[in-house]
C-alpha cells in the first residue's frame, strides 16, 4: 500500500468537517459584486496604445490596396499596419487535428493578406492613443476591394458550379468522416417502423458579456511578452503567442484575471489578438485590443449550423434497433486553428443517440467552408444537436406507436447496471445512471399530474406541451480529444500546494475561473484534504507564471480533473505535514491527523496548530533534528488514463405552452437532474445547469445569426441578435444523482456543459408535444413564433 | 463603437436653439434623451458635426392639463409619463404603453418628443398620438405652428419637421366621457420594438385603431365598430423584416387587433 | 452661449466627490467614469444601450452610462457600484447576491445592483414576475436569471419584516 493510499485512507468526503458536498458561498464573489473585478479592459499599463481595426464588409474580396496616408495623419494615430506587414513577423497557423483523418485547412494569418473571407474579417491594424481616435483613422483608411462571389450555402458548397474559397484545394469541404456499424440497412428493412426527418439547427454565437479583449505588453529590453488575456487556457495561449511570433515561451506570460463570461468563446484563436500582440512587439509598448459588441458579432466564433438527416428504426414493442444521421455543416472560411472546426461535427456522430441501447448506427459527417464567420467550439459542442436529434427521433417514434414518451425512454436507456458500455460510435461510459436520472426527473415534475393538467386544458383550447431529454455530456477528456491530433493542449493538469510560512494554504492550479466557481471549489477540496477551514485557502489560476502546466478550463475538466491534482497534491502535504508533526510531538505520522487546522494525535486534541509548525519549519529549523528537511510545497499532476472521456448524463424536462394564434412559446417551467458523479458545491452545479439552460433556450427559440444572400450578418446588435432575457425565462428545478467516477479519487465529473446539451432536445420535443394533436411538427431551431405558425399552416 | 468627434452646444432656450439649428443646418442634430441618437453615434451611422443639447431648456418640459387638452412637453420623459397621475387618468392609453417601452434605465432619459420626431414605425409613442388625434407643436425661426398627428408621421423615420424646426410639445384633446383605450403589442422580449402593435380608443364615435410595427408608419383604421375594424384590417400591407415576415406580420395584426379591441366592447 | 465645442469641461459630482475634468464632448459618461476617474466597476458590453452593464445612477435615477455623454451630467450627482459599495447602500442586495450566488463572472453584476436598488426603492415588494420583468434591461449571460431573482426576493423580504 503506498504512502499516497495510506493518507486518501484518512480522508473522508462525508464528514461533517468536510467542504466536499456542501454549497459553500464563493470567496471571490463579495469582490465581484462591489465592481471590484479586474477585468482586462480595466487594466491600464504605462504608454499603452489601442488598437481598433479595419474590417471587411464583404464576405469574399480580392484585396486590391490599401491607402492608409490620410489615416495616418489624423490625431493620435500611433501606426497603420496592414495584414501583409502582419505576416512578416506571426507565423501562420493551421487549425487541423491528425486525428480528424483527412481534415484539411489552409495556413492563416491574423489579418487577411491579399483576399477576404468573410464579412468582418481584420484587414487593417489602426494603432491609436485612444480608441476612440483609432476608430476614426480606420475609418479614413481606404482599401480597394474586388468583391469576389461567396461560398453561402453549406447544401451547395461541394458542388463544382459553387465558388470555390481555397484555390489550393480541390473544393470547399474540410473534413469528412463517417462511423457504420455495418448493420444499419438490415435493420432499417426488417423493422417495424422507420421515422425520418431532417431538422435545422440556426447558427448562433456565445454573446459574452464582457466582449473579447486582450492586452498585449512586449519589453524588447528583456524579449519578454506579458499577455492579459480573458480566456480559459492560459498555457494554451503561451504556447501559441511563443510559436507564432518566434518568442521564447518561458518569456511569454499570459495572465487571466477576472473573465466576463467565455462558454469556449474566449479559447480559440482570434486575428485580431494575436495581431494585438504582434504589434506591442513592432511598437515596443503595450497594446490594448477590446471588441466592441459589433465586432463580437462579426468575429466571435459562432456555432450550431447544422443540418442533420434522421432516421430510426423501432420494432413493433418501441425498442429502438438502428439510428442514422447525416450530419452537414457549414464552418468559417479556415478551421479555427488549434481545436479546429470538425471538433463539433465529430461529437455529432460521436454523441447522437448515446443513451440509448440500439445496435445500429450509421453517421455521416461532411464539414464544409463557408465565406461566413469562423465556427468552432462554444458551451456542449456538438451535444446540443446530438441530443436534441436523437431526443426528437425517439419522440417520433414513440408518437407513431402511441407509446408515452417518457415510457419510450425507460425501454430503450441502457439499463444502469449494464456498465461498462461501449456505444455503437465507439464511445466507452464507465457508468451511468440514465434510469435513475429519469426516474428522479419524472418524479421531480410530477409527470402524470401534468399529463393530466395538459389534457384538460387542450378541452378548453389550451395548448400544452411537455418534453424530455435524456442526455450524455464529454467531461474530464484525456489526451484523446486534442493532444493525440497534435494540438498542443494539455490535457493533463496540476496543483503546487504549500503550506506558508503562517500557517495558511496556497493552491495554484492549472485550470482557471470564468464565475463557475473553480477557485471556490478548488478551496473546498484543498480545505477538505487537509483539514483546515476553508478561510486559510488561498487559490491561484490563471496566471502561467504562477501555476502548474495546465489546459485551463474546457469541456467541464476543472473540477473532474483540475479538483483531481488539488486533491492529490493536499494530500501528499498532509503527508508531508504529518512528517513533520511527527517529528515535532516525537510520534510516528500514522498515529496524526490535521482536525480544524491542527496537527493532532488522532482522536485527541493534543498537538500543534499549523502556524506553529509552519513557525517551526520556515524560522526556527533549530528545533528541528540535522538530518530531516521538512517539504512543505508539493506539487502533483492529474490526467485522465482509463477512458477517453468520462461522460456524465442527466435528464432534463420541460413544460411550455403554445399560443397557436400567435405562435409565441412560452415556458413554464424546467427541469434537470444531472449525474455529474461527486458533487463538490451542489449550489454551484445548480447555477451551472441553470445558466447553460438558459443558453440552450437561446438557441432552441430566440438566438440565430442570420445572413443575407451576400454573406452580410444582418443582426449584429443587442437589439436584433436576441439573447434571453428575465421576463421569458423559467424557473428551473435542478437535482443530483451521484454516480462517483472511478477514474479518479475524487470521483467529480464535470458539469458545467449539460445544462446547454440537454435543453433544446427537450425544449423542441416540448413544442411538438403541443403541436402534435393539431397536425403540426417543427424542425428547426430556433423556434421562432413564425416557424410555429408555418408549422400550423397558419402563415405560408 | 466610440462616437465620431462632434462640437457641442448646450442652448438655454428655444431660440438659442432653432439659432444654432439655422446656423449648422445639415451639420446639426438635436440631443433630447438620446437613447435612439447616441446609439446612432455609436454606431457611426449618424455623424453630425454638431449636436445641440436641448435637455436643459425648461420650457420643453412638462405635463400641463387644461379644460380642453393635455399638454405634454416635448422633453417630457418616458418616466414622468409612466408615474403621472395626470396622464393616468386623463390619457390611459399612454399610460397603458409606458410599460413596454424599452427598459426603466431607458424611460428615465428617453423623451416624448424625440419618439415622436423619431418616428420609428414600431415605436408606441407616435401609435398613441395618432390614435388620440395629437396635434404636434413645431417651433421655427418663422414661429410656431401646429401639425396634426395624422399629417406629422410621414414614413421610416420621416416626419412633417423641417429642417431647422423643434418639436417642442404635443397636445392631446381630453377623451370624451365614456371613451374606452386599449394597448397591445407583440414582442419577443419585454421591452422589445414591438413585432406588432395597436392603441385604441373606443368612443360613441366609434373605434379608432392604429396598428404599428406593421410598415412605415403607424396606420390607422376606423370603424363604426370593433368588427367593423377588424375586417379592415387585412387592407394593411406590412413589410416584412428580421423578426417577422409580412404575412406573419398581418396575422399577427389580426390577432392582436382581435385581442385588444375586445377590451373596448 | 458658448460656440459649440468639440472639448468641454465638466464638473460634477461622483460617488460624494466632486470632480472637474476637461474632455472631448463624445466621451460618454461610462468611458468618463471607467477612464478618467477609473471607476471601472462601471462596465461597457455593448455601447447601444442594450445590455445594461453600464447602468449607473446620474440624480437618483439609473441611466445607461453609454448613452449619456460626460458632458450632460455637468452639475448632476453620479453613482456608482463603488460609491454605493462604500457608502453601504447596497451591501444588504451584494449580501444577498453572494448568498444566492446570483453572479458568476460579475460582468453584469454592477449594472444588476443598479437596477435592483432601483426597483426595490420604487416597489419595495415586488412579486417574481415583477422583478423579472423590471431586470428585463439586464442582461445576464451566466447565471440565467433564477438566482439573481431569489436575492432581490430575499432582500423585499427581509426588508418588509422589518418595516412592519
Amino acid at each position: 500500500m503506498s504512502d499516497f493510499d495510506e493518507t486518501t485512507k484518512t480522508l473522508n468526503f462525508d464528514a461533517p468537517n468536510s467542504y466536499v458536498g456542501r454549497s459553500v458561498t464563493r470567496p471571490n464573489a463579495r469582490r465581484l459584486a462591489q465592481g471590484r473585478g479586474q477585468y482586462v479592459d480595466d487594466i491600464v499599463l504605462p504608454r499603452m496604445v489601442h488598437v481598433a481595426y479595419v474590417r471587411s464588409p464583404h464576405a469574399h474580396a480580392r484585396i486590391l490596396g490599401i491607402k492608409p496616408k490620410k489615416a495616418a495623419a489624423m490625431p493620435g494615430v500611433v501606426r497603420i499596419v496592414t495584414g501583409a506587414e502582419i505576416a512578416m513577423v506571426v507565423k501562420p497557423y493551421v487549425g487541423v487535428l491528425t486525428h480528424l483523418a483527412g481534415m484539411r485547412s489552409p495556413p492563416q494569418y491574423p489579418l487577411a493578406v491579399d483576399v477576404a473571407r468573410w464579412q468582418g474579417e481584420p484587414v487593417v491594424a489602426v494603432v491609436a492613443e485612444s480608441r476612440a481616435q483609432a476608430e476614426d483613422a480606420a475609418e479614413a483608411v481606404e482599401v480597394d476591394y474586388e468583391e469576389l462571389p461567396a461560398a453561402l450555402d453549406a447544401e451547395r458548397a461541394l458542388d463544382p458550379s459553387e465558388p470555390k474559397i481555397h484555390k489550393e484545394f480541390d473544393s470547399n469541404l474540410c473534413f469528412t468522416r463517417t462511423v457504420d456499424t455495418g448493420g444499419v440497412d438490415a435493420a432499417m428493412k426488417s423493422a417495424h417502423l422507420v421515422v425520418e426527418d431532417t431538422i435545422h439547427f440556426g447558427r448562433h454565437t456565445g454573446v459574452t458579456m464582457e466582449p473579447r479583449a486582450v492586452l498585449a505588453d512586449y519589453n524588447r529590453a528583456d524579449e519578454s511578452m506579458t499577455v492579459y488575456h480573458c480566456g480559459q487556457s492560459p498555457h494554451m495561449v503561451q504556447g501559441i503567442v511563443a510559436s507564432r511570433l518566434s518568442l521564447d515561451e518561458h518569456r511569454v506570460r499570459i495572465v487571466a484575471r477576472d473573465v466576463g463570461g467565455s462558454f469556449g468563446i474566449k479559447i480559440h484563436t482570434y486575428g485580431d489578438e494575436i495581431a494585438a500582440c504582434a504589434l506591442s512587439l513592432m511598437l515596443n509598448r503595450p497594446v490594448k485590443f477590446a471588441a466592441d459588441r459589433y465586432e463580437s458579432f462579426l468575429s466571435d466564433i459562432h456555432a450550431r449550423d447544422h443540418r442533420v438527416k434522421a432516421k430510426l428504426a423501432v420494432d413493433r414493442e418501441g425498442n429502438m434497433l438502428a439510428l442514422e444521421i447525416d450530419d452537414l455543416t457549414g464552418v468559417g472560411p479556415y478551421s479555427m486553428f488549434p481545436r479546429s472546426s470538425g471538433v463539433e461535427c465529430n461529437q455529432i456522430l460521436n454523441l447522437t443517440g448515446g443513451p440509448y441501447k440500439h445496435k445500429e448506427y450509421r453517421a455521416k459527417g461532411t464539414v464544409v467552408f463557408q465565406n461566413k464567420n469562423m465556427m468552432c467550439q462554444y458551451r456542449a459542442v456538438g451535444h446540443p444537436i446530438a441530443i436534441a436529434v436523437a431526443e426528437h427521433m425517439v419522440d417520433q417514434a414513440a408518437a407513431k406507436l402511441g407509446i408515452d414518451p417518457a415510457e419510450m425512454r425507460r425501454k430503450n436507456l441502457i439499463p444502469d447496471d449494464a456498465y461498462p458500455y461501449k456505444s455503437p460510435s465507439g464511445m466507452r461510459f464507465e457508468a451511468l445512471s440514465h434510469h435513475a436520472c429519469m426516474d428522479k426527473l419524472l418524479e421531480l415534475m410530477d409527470y402524470d399530474q401534468l399529463r393530466r393538467g395538459q389534457a384538460d386544458l387542450r378541452k378548453k383550447g389550451v395548448c400544452r406541451g411537455i418534453g424530455l431529454s435524456s442526455f450524455i455530456e464529454v467531461t474530464n477528456p484525456s489526451p484523446m480529444f486534442y493532444g493525440v491530433g497534435g494540438a498542443r493542449i494539455a490535457a493533463q493538469d496540476g496543483c503546487t500546494i504549500k503550506l506558508d510560512a503562517n500557517g495558511s494554504i496556497i493552491a495554484a492550479t492549472g485550470v482557471t475561473e470564468q464565475g463557475q466557481g473553480t477557485e471556490t471549489i478548488m478551496a473546498q477540496i484543498a480545505a477538505t484534504a487537509l483539514g483546515v477551514e476553508m478561510s486559510c485557502v488561498k487559490v491561484l489560476t490563471g496566471d502561467t507564471d504562477k501555476v502548474p502546466y495546465g489546459g485551463g478550463t474546457w469541456a467541464s475538466r476543472a473540477a473532474g480533473i483540475g479538483g483531481e491534482a488539488v486533491l492529490q497534491a493536499s494530500l501528499a502535504l498532509k503527508k508531508n505535514i504529518l512528517e513533520v508533526g511527527a517529528v515535532i510531538l516525537k510520534t510516528s505520522a500514522s498515529e496524526l491527523d490535521i482536525v480544524d487546522g491542527k496537527v493532532v494525535k488522532k482522536g485527541t486534541e493534543q498537538g500543534l496548530t499549523l502556524a506553529e509548525l509552519a513557525r517551526i519549519c520556515y524560522y526556527r529549523g533549530n528545533e528541528l533534528p540535522v538530518d530531516f528537511q521538512p517539504e512543505l510545497v508539493v506539487t502533483r499532476h492529474y490526467r485522465v488514463k482509463d477512458y477517453a472521456f468520462v461522460f456524465s448524463n442527466g435528464a432534463q424536462g420541460c413544460s411550455l405552452e403554445v399560443d397557436t394564434e400567435t405562435g409565441f412559446v412560452k415556458l413554464l417551467k424546467m427541469w434537470c437532474v444531472d449525474d455529474c458523479g461527486r458533487v463538490i458545491n451542489p449550489k454551484l452545479v445548480d447555477e451551472q445547469a441553470r445558466g447553460g439552460i438558459v443558453q440552450g433556450i437561446g438557441g432552441a427559440l430566440y438566438e440565430h445569426c442570420l445572413y443575407d444572400d451576400r454573406g452580410q450578418l444582418l443582426n449584429a446588435t443587442m437589439a436584433d441578435y436576441l439573447v434571453p432575457m428575465a421576463a421569458e425565462m423559467p424557473d428551473i428545478v435542478c437535482a443530483h444523482v451521484q454516480t462517483p467516477t472511478k477514474t479518479s479519487v475524487l470521483g467529480a465529473k464535470g458539469a458545467g456543459e449539460a445544462g446547454t446539451g440537454g435543453a433544446p432536445g427537450a425544449i423542441m420535443n416540448a413544442v411538438n408535444d403541443a403541436l402534435r394533436p393539431l397536425g403540426a411538427k417543427v424542425t428547426q431551431q430556433p423556434i421562432t413564433p413564425e416557424v410555429v405558425l408555418r408549422a400550423l399552416g397558419k402563415v405560408r | 463603437m466610440k462616437a465620431p468627434r462632434f462640437a457641442y452646444a448646450r442652448p438655454a432656450s428655444v431660440a438659442e436653439a432653432l439659432a444654432l439649428l439655422d446656423k449648422h443646418k445639415d451639420d446639426a442634430r438635436v440631443l433630447a434623451g438620446g437613447q435612439s441618437l447616441v446609439p446612432m453615434l455609436n454606431f457611426r451611422v449618424a455623424a453630425p458635426k454638431v449636436l445641440v443639447d436641448i435637455n436643459r431648456i425648461a420650457a420643453l418640459s412638462g405635463i400641463k392639463v387644461t379644460k380642453s387638452h393635455v399638454r405634454i412637453g416635448a422633453l417630457t420623459r418616458h418616466v414622468e409619463l409612466e408615474r403621472s397621475p395626470e396622464i393616468a387618468k386623463h390619457l390611459p392609453l399612454i399610460a397603458a404603453a409606458m410599460p413596454h417601452i424599452a427598459h426603466p434605465a431607458i424611460r428615465n432619459r428617453g423623451t416624448f418628443g424625440g419618439s415622436c420626431a423619431l418616428a420609428d414605425p414600431a415605436a408606441e409613442l407616435p401609435a398613441c398620438a395618432l390614435a388620440l388625434e395629437a396635434t404636434l407643436v413645431v417651433a421655427g425661426k418663422k414661429g410656431e405652428r401646429r401639425v396634426a398627428a395624422k399629417d406629422f408621421f410621414q414614413g421610416l423615420y420621416a416626419t412633417a419637421l423641417k429642417p431647422g424646426e423643434l418639436l417642442i410639445a404635443a397636445e392631446f384633446p381630453l377623451p370624451k366621457p365614456g371613451s374606452k383605450s386599449a394597448f397591445g403589442e407583440l414582442a419577443r422580449r419585454h421591452g422589445d420594438y414591438a413585432m406588432v402593435g395597436v392603441a385604441a380608443l373606443g368612443s360613441n364615435r366609434g373605434v379608432r385603431a392604429v396598428f404599428f410595427g406593421v410598415g412605415d408608419r403607424p396606420e390607422v383604421i376606423e370603424a363604426d365598430t370593433v368588427d367593423g375594424v377588424l375586417s379592415k384590417v387585412g387592407a394593411l400591407a406590412p413589410r416584412g423584416d428580421l423578426h417577422a415576415s409580412a404575412t406573419m406580420k398581418l396575422h399577427l395584426a389580426r390577432v392582436l387587433a382581435g385581442r385588444v379591441l375586445k377590451e373596448l366592447t | 452661449m458658448n460656440a459649440p465645442a468639440e472639448t468641454v469641461e465638466v464638473e460634477l459630482t461622483v460617488n460624494g466627490e466632486r470632480v472637474k475634468r476637461t474632455v472631448p464632448a463624445r466621451t460618454n459618461l461610462a468611458d468618463f467614469l471607467r477612464l478618467e476617474l477609473e471607476l471601472t466597476g462601471t462596465h461597457v458590453g455593448c455601447e447601444h444601450g442594450v445590455c445594461g452593464a453600464c447602468t449607473v445612477r446620474v440624480d437618483g435615477e439609473i441611466v445607461r452610462g453609454c448613452l449619456m455623454f460626460a458632458v450632460q451630467a455637468d452639475g448632476c450627482k453620479v453613482d456608482t457600484v463603488e460609491g454605493l459599495s462604500d457608502s453601504r447602500e447596497i451591501e444588504e442586495l451584494q449580501s444577498a447576491f453572494v448568498l444566492t450566488n446570483a453572479l458568476q463572472c460579475g460582468f453584469c453584476t454592477p449594472g444588476i445592483l443598479m437596477a435592483a436598488q432601483a426597483l426595490l426603492r420604487d416597489v419595495p415588494n415586488p412579486s417574481r414576475e415583477q422583478i423579472r420583468e423590471f431586470l428585463s434591461g439586464n442582461y445576464c449571460r451566466c447565471t440565467g436569471y433564477q438566482a439573481i431573482v431569489d436575492a432581490i426576493a430575499a432582500v423585499a423580504k427581509a426588508r418588509a419584516g422589518r418595516a412592519r
